[in-house]
């Protein structure tokens, strides 16, 4: 394969990475962050803190950054998600920003002048399968329990507590295991690009993330799949229009948005589970509809 | 007058409510309240608007922190603990405005709100392993169970939020049963319902409360239904309790009917 799109196909699983877990957070839980390029950081630099100045393999890495980005988020978690909707979403802002400021100041890793000379480990194979485990994980997370217990959280709180959900608890979980996507994403990162930068953390990271999502469809996981391979090859291809490619980016995300207010897949899923659920959903609205009309008439008749 | 005085047994109470106040700043919503559901019965809560009924509700299942008093489920004060604690214990309910799972599918409402009954950990869920597998199987029976039970089993597939009403706040109540309660508070469940409905629906809550050995206690505005379905009634008024007493006792109190039922009283 071409050197140029094997790249961007590794970012995009890099990307991708990154979004399963927002995906988890914000599509099934509900929850909005726009810090999670924070997390991202955190894994980078823990990872090329491990791989370098430790001399540990490239798994050893991947575990710490995922470990750090836990330990981060579940303190934030604890703190910060008592707070309804909006706050929330503010104190993450907030997170993320202070993580790439502290980042930035601080010499010993670089500061924001950046971190050069993080050894070449990301492949296509290595990030092809942590990608398939960690759609794997989130797959079998949606459809337990567990799963159901974010869902109904996201669906309606009140009601989740008095099914005796611990609301609480399965909000950090979420926010938890969406920040360990998150950092293993940044090892990953930090290893394909060989050179690590706050600047690469930034608020807009977070947000294009949180825009994958919402473009692949909040509550799908192959939505997130598809959302996050389109949008990392659309800029790329959008090279053609040179300067206007930011515009046309945004243009294609709108008119796509405007098509699809669900999203490209809208709490729909690409597996033969998710297709059996639209066809007995369709035939169920189709015998419902039938229902309503028959009563509507008898009532009618009745009437008369 | 004479049947008021009527004492019950001991420990033959599932809920006891003491002295139960609240208030939100200087406005006492409920104050000094006292009353009492006996097993396996079926309680009236009455009162005009804002006589602070829901608000009761509130208090027993933990979604507002109670200033004063206590509430006692089978004896053990459950007025500090979480809501979904107190879920757990077997006291649930359902809303005045429905609160369901709305995007999600009639069966997917009712397995959720199963998951109690299944104790497999994340990693056993991530793993597929055995006892997942087995555990989400039997939870998959339940609600369907769940639903045959109350003749939501044709509908099992629809999406919660194109239900007609009355089957949606039919729903609530599986989705509430779901959890094996052993006390059950309902929150308005007749309203918007046409006679027929409700009477359809104070069947359904008889039936149930036998089948799954329930206690109930019910706010309802339905007077015929209230006088129908209910052993015993507490009246409130202002956020303090008017009255309580049989059906027939609730009918006939003067202050009762002054305050909320509105009537002439023994207008024959």
């Amino acid at each position: 394969m071409d050197y140029y799109v094997q790249g961007i196909f590794m970012l995009a699983g890099i990307n991708l990475m990154a979004v399963l877990g927002l995906s988890l957070l914000t599509g099934f839980t509900g929850l909005f962050s726009f810090g999670h390029a924070g997390f991202m950081a955190i894994g980078a630099y823990a990872s090329a803190i491990a791989t370098t100045m430790l001399k540990l393999p490239f798994v050893a890495g991947i575990a710490l950054a995922g470990v750090s980005a836990a330990l981060f988020a579940w303190l934030i978690g604890k703190m910060t998600l008592r707070l309804k909707g909006d706050y929330f979403c503010i104190a993450t802002l907030g997170f993320g920003e202070a993580i790439r400021l502290v980042l930035d100041n601080f010499q010993a890793l670089g500061g924001s002048r950046g971190w050069p000379g993080v050894p070449a480990h990301t492949t296509m194979l290595n990030i092809f399968i942590s990608v398939a485990i960690g759609v794997a994980f989130l797959a079998n997370l949606v459809n337990s329990r567990h799963g159901r217990n974010l869902i109904a959280i996201r669906e309606e709180e009140l009601a989740a507590q008095i099914a005796g959900i611990n609301v609480a608890r399965y909000k950090n979980l979420a926010f938890v295991t969406s920040a360990i996507y998150a950092g293993v994403a940044g090892a990953f990162l930090a290893h394909y690009m060989t050179f690590i930068q706050p600047k690469m953390f930034a608020l807009i990271k977070s947000t294009e993330l949180t825009i994958i999502v919402i473009f692949g469809g909040l509550g799908s996981i192959s939505g997130s799949v598809l959302g996050a391979v389109v949008l990392t090859f659309l800029p790329e291809l959008l090279r053609a229009v040179d300067k206007w490619r930011l515009v046309a980016y945004g243009a294609a995300v709108i008119l796509i948005m405007i098509s699809r207010p669900r999203g490209l897949m809208g709490g729909m899923e690409l597996s033969p589970r998710g297709v059996k659920k639209i066809l007995a959903e369709r035939r169920a609205k189709r015998a419902a509809a039938a229902a309503n009309a028959e009563t509507a008439s008898a009532e009618i008749g009745s009437e008369s | 007058m004479s049947e008021r005085t009527t004492t019950l047994s001991p420990g033959s109470e599932i809920l006891e409510v003491r002295g139960l106040t609240k208030r939100f700043g200087g406005l006492a919503a409920v104050s000094g309240v006292d009353f009492s559901v006996r097993e396996g019965g079926i309680m009236g809560l009455i009162g005009p608007n804002g006589a602070g009924k829901t608000t009761i509700f509130n208090l027993i299942t933990g979604v507002y922190k109670v200033s004063e008093g206590s509430v006692l489920f089978r004896g053990e004060p459950i007025q500090d603990r979480e809501p979904y604690l107190i879920a757990d214990m077997g006291v649930t309910r359902t809303f005045q405005n429905i609160r369901l799972f709305k995007n999600l599918t009639v069966f997917e409402n009712v397995l959720t709100a199963c998951h109690l009954s299944a104790s497999y950990t994340l990693a056993e869920a991530a793993l597929r392993l055995p006892r997942f597998r087995r555990e989400e199987r039997a939870l998959r029976d339940k609600a369907s169970e769940l639903l045959k039970i109350v003749g939501l089993e044709d509908r099992a597939e629809v999406t919660a939020s194109n239900l007609p009403y009355g089957l949606q706040r039919r729903l609530e109540i599986v989705r509430a049963l779901a959890l094996d309660p052993k006390l059950l508070l309902l929150d308005e469940p007749a309203a918007g319902m046409n006679p027929d409905e409700t009477e359809q629906l104070m069947r359904l809550i008889g039936e149930l409360r036998d089948r799954f050995k329930l206690s109930v206690l019910v706010i309802e505005h339905h007077m015929d239904l209230i006088m129908a379905l209910c052993e015993r009634i507490v009246v409130l008024n202002f956020g303090m309790k008017l009255a309580e007493g049989v059906p027939d006792e609730i009918r006939n109190d003067e202050r009762v009917v002054e305050a909320y039922l509105g009537a002439p009283a023994g207008g024959k």
